[in-house]
């Protein structure tokens, strides 16, 4: 598979201004958005997190690969949500269209219910931008 | 391919280490880690298996700085070696703009050297890519163990096996010493880094 994906500026600032709307404001520690091949299109954060989002996004398409790798053994064609539990904070991670992922790092205070509906929505709308 | 964002100015490279199991793709890495702390911002990630082998990949971002009014991230990347994790080695390629080959110099090596640049070619052909015209450059590995009188294959027999056809630019190295480590990562980036100028110059005008 080749990406051949290339983003304009008014573009970014689309993504950007949806991600901040629907999760950033509903208490959401940091949002990235990422190729397969791992590569960082889009991060913001609510200004406290100090994650490593270049190394995050290298594991997560990596991760991402190997989950579909076993949903193919199992004859499905891919899990499209995966998420991660934490003591403290946890990582969903959500399919964008066939090429992009979404990494949402949220803390207990998120409601996991509420925050899925929000993912659904910005997807959708960030799916209209591209 | 890289990732270029217009907004923040920044380019996002993948360059990726290659070669068969054991021939120091890893300690290339560490290396450059080591050497290069100071352009490096975040800890090297390894994912590796209980005995100390690559499982997954390892991951070293770089900054080189500001070409063309772009920050350049260069993103180091090696694929585990070992024959049996083909699967893996795919998903690393993934988007890669670069390769290392690393190539194991010990004479007992010479097949499975062959081989795994063999599996190079088939898994960028499964990609719809070409080796031939993907930024490469070869590195024969481990040359200090001639002085501890281990049998290694001469440049000639590993230029004329790997890079016959390829004649991309090569150097004898030992990544454990860090002889021409730096030589083959600077390499490797001009060459990347110039086969996306082009690709620069037309994201400028957006």
């Amino acid at each position: 598979m080749e990406f051949a994906l290339d983003f304009t500026k008014k573009q970014l600032e689309s993504i950007e201004s949806i991600l901040e709307d629907e999760l950033i404001d509903i208490g959401v520690q940091c949002v990235v958005l990422i190729d397969l091949a791992g590569n960082v299109i889009v991060n913001l954060d609510n200004g406290e997190s100090d994650h490593d989002v270049y190394s995050l996004a290298a594991l997560a398409a990596a991760n991402f690969g190997a989950v579909n790798a076993m949903a193919n053994i199992i004859g499905e064609q891919e899990f499209s949500l995966l998420f991660h539990k934490g003591d403290k904070d946890s990582i969903h991670f959500s399919k964008v269209g066939d090429d992009l992922l979404l990494l949402t790092i949220f803390g207990k205070e998120v409601s996991l219910g509420f925050l899925r509906l929000k993912i659904a929505e910005a997807i959708k709308n960030i799916q209209a931008t591209l | 391919m890289a990732l270029i964002n217009p907004k923040k100015k920044e380019v996002q490279v993948k360059i990726v280490y290659y070669g068969p199991g054991r021939g120091g793709k890893t300690t290339n890495l560490e290396y450059i880690n080591k050497k290069f702390k100071s352009r490096i911002k975040s800890e090297m990630v390894t994912v590796k298996t209980y005995n100390d082998r690559t499982l997954f990949f390892d991951f070293l971002p770089f900054d080189i700085g500001v070409i063309k009014g772009h920050t350049i991230k260069v993103q180091f990347y090696t694929v585990p070696g070992q024959v049996k994790y083909n699967a893996t080695r795919k998903l690393v390629l993934r988007g890669v703009d670069g390769i290392v080959f690393v190539a194991d110099s010990m004479e007992l090596r010479r097949e499975m050297n062959i081989r795994s640049l063999q599996n190079l070619e088939e898994n960028l052909g499964s990609m719809n890519k070409n080796l031939n015209k993907i930024p490469l450059v070869l590195q024969y590995n481990k040359r200090d163990l001639a002085k501890e009188g281990i049998p290694l294959l001469s440049i000639e027999t590993m230029e004329e096996d790997l890079n016959k056809t390829l004649n991309a630019p090569s150097f004898p190295a030992s990544a454990v010493v860090g002889d021409n480590v730096a030589e083959t990562m600077k390499k490797i980036i001009s060459l990347t880094v110039s086969s996306l100028k082009k690709k620069l110059d037309v994201g400028e005008e957006k």
